[in-house]
């Protein structure tokens, strides 16, 4: 019994995904055995998520579409949340996988902080997340990849830290303002454009709903403000206060501001 | 060659057991009490890092007396059955009571099997939207389960302990009343040990812990020495919203008792 109670003590670990590789793996979303490969299937995609620094924190910003082909598989989705108190998750890529990634990283971080009775690091949260994504990597290999896009409130620089991600788990930290999904390139010249050191929470918010405005515009994949349904881009900030979802009707007086904004100035392009 | 000597198991199970209870008694009591507010979870310890309370699950909580070791090994093991069961099910699927029988059974099975029993005692409470819901379930060294409604006393002269919440309690309870009557209860305890030399040697191997402990037993109304914890019927904003479990903090703490 002695030997096998060190071992056990050597092997308990404060990692959710480890437990969950060692005893239970056909519960994780990645490496499950697919077929000999070849054809690819026709799965839901999320597309374009926006964060950027504001000025005591980051926000994170996400349209609602996801599509399969050139089909509309959601128009209600949900693609960006709180990974904790203080960080924020977003995710682009195969949608089934990417929402059992947000939840298996959830509750990773939030098991760590109930072993060890404290809360990781920033820096050592954006690693986990690191390893989940390369854990991946076979699946992205066949073409259902998951691109991650995580910020969160560094309390020793009272300000926000954004990091993104490859599909090989390669972590890159990115200042100012980041995007990834499909819209990305049509977002990221709109936040180059519109964002500013120090914006305050409601000028954050219109800066990411131009940038997914613009996305919208030029990417079919990507889902616009939805007055018909009521639906509006999900917005989450991180600050000292903690995590929190900007309130919808918030959103819904911005985005009706641009909306109107640009229809005034009647452009074509 | 040495002969092996015939012990009945009636023997060998009374032995057992009262080698868990004088290490169970050594330690310090602990109190889980239902009240308006929500479950709060009270014990005395001098170590503000060594927990005798946890947090298990989003209405979960956990205290316990005994040795550390093995009660801290217990407390990881329902963490991570809890996080399983949560992430493969839904969270709502993992319940007090689910947990508390894998306890059992794992006490259980420790006390028969193995060379010697678990000197702990456990309480496992899950806040209910209203008090109705309240679970508190205690748990022994021999894997014995009773699901009790109002509160609970472990430890080292629980007895005394529970004779003054049985006198103290009523439901309506509010959170600074349910620690103040918690904190009277747990010192009634202390001051009725009249043999200094008996008082508290609760975890072997926290040597500096104990030490603390030995010094100074725990003054009603003084917050220091106290480890407090509530499971919140309805969880604030502060931090995510399902989670109930919280720690008060020394000056909460002090201002509670004080009110």
């Amino acid at each position: 019994m002695s030997s096998d109670a060190v071992r056990l003590a050597a092997e308990a670990s404060s990692s959710f995904l480890e437990h969950l590789s060692a005893t239970r793996p056909e519960l994780l979303p990645y490496g499950q055995v697919t077929g000999p490969g070849g054809g690819t299937v026709q799965v839901p995609h999320a597309t374009t998520i926006v964060t950027l620094q504001t000025a005591g924190g980051v926000l994170m910003a996400g349209d609602r579409r996801a599509t399969m082909g050139n089909l509309i598989a959601s128009r209600t989705m949900e693609k960006v949340f709180a990974a904790d108190e203080s960080s924020l998750l977003g995710i682009a890529g195969t949608a089934g996988l990417a929402v059992d990634i947000v939840k298996l990283f959830q509750v990773e971080l939030e098991h760590y902080e109930k072993i060890e009775g404290t809360q990781l690091s920033l820096e050592g949260r954006a690693n986990r997340l690191a390893a989940m994504v390369r854990g991946n990597l076979g699946m992205a290999m066949q073409g259902m990849a998951v691109v991650p896009l995580y910020a969160g409130f560094e309390p020793a620089l009272a300000g926000g830290r954004i990091f993104s991600y490859d599909v090989t788990g390669g972590r890159y930290e990115e200042h100012e303002h980041h995007s990834v999904g499909s819209g990305s390139t049509f977002a990221r010249g709109a936040l180059k454009k519109l964002w500013r050191p120090g914006l305050e929470e409601a000028a954050a918010v219109r800066v990411a709903v131009e940038a997914l405005y613009d996305a919208a515009d030029d990417d079919s994949a990507t889902g616009g403000p939805d007055l018909v349904r009521q639906l509006w881009p999900v917005v989450y900030v991180a600050d000292d206060e903690g995590s929190r979802r900007v309130a919808d009707e918030v959103v819904k007086g911005i985005a009706a501001q641009v909306l109107s904004e640009r229809t005034a100035q009647g452009r074509e392009a | 060659m040495s002969q092996q000597f015939y012990v009945s198991p009636e023997q060998i199970m009374k032995d057992r057991a009262d080698f868990a209870r004088k290490g169970i008694a050594r330690g310090r009591s602990v109190v889980v009490l239902s009240c308006a507010a929500g479950i709060i979870l009270v014990a005395e310890n001098a170590s503000n890092s060594l927990h005798k309370i946890g947090e298990i699950y989003d209405r979960i909580a956990f205290a316990a007396v005994g040795k550390y070791n093995e009660f801290e090994s217990l407390r990881q093991a329902g963490v991570r059955y809890a996080d399983v069961r949560g992430f493969s099910y839904d969270r709502s699927d993992v319940t007090a009571r689910g947990l508390a029988s894998v306890y059992a059974q794992s006490l259980g099975s420790v006390f028969t099997a193995e060379q010697k029993p678990f000197e702990v005692e456990l309480a496992v409470a899950e806040v209910g939207a209203t008090q109705a819901g309240d679970h508190i379930f205690r748990l022994t060294f021999d894997g014995s389960i009773t699901d009790e409604r109002s509160f609970v006393a472990m430890g080292g002269r629980s007895d005394r302990v529970t004779e003054v919440l049985r006198a103290g309690w009523r439901a309506d309870l509010g959170l600074g009343e349910a620690l103040r009557l918690a904190t009277r209860a747990l010192a009634a305890a202390s001051t009725a040990a009249e043999s200094p030399g008996s008082a508290g040697v609760p975890e072997p191997e926290t040597g500096a812990a104990r030490a603390a402990e030995r010094a100074e037993p725990p003054q009603a109304g003084a917050a220091v020495g106290l480890e407090v914890a509530v499971l919140e019927r309805e969880p604030g904003s502060w931090r995510s919203r399902r989670r109930a479990f919280r720690r008060l903090a020394q000056d909460t703490l002090q201002r509670l008792l004080e009110e």
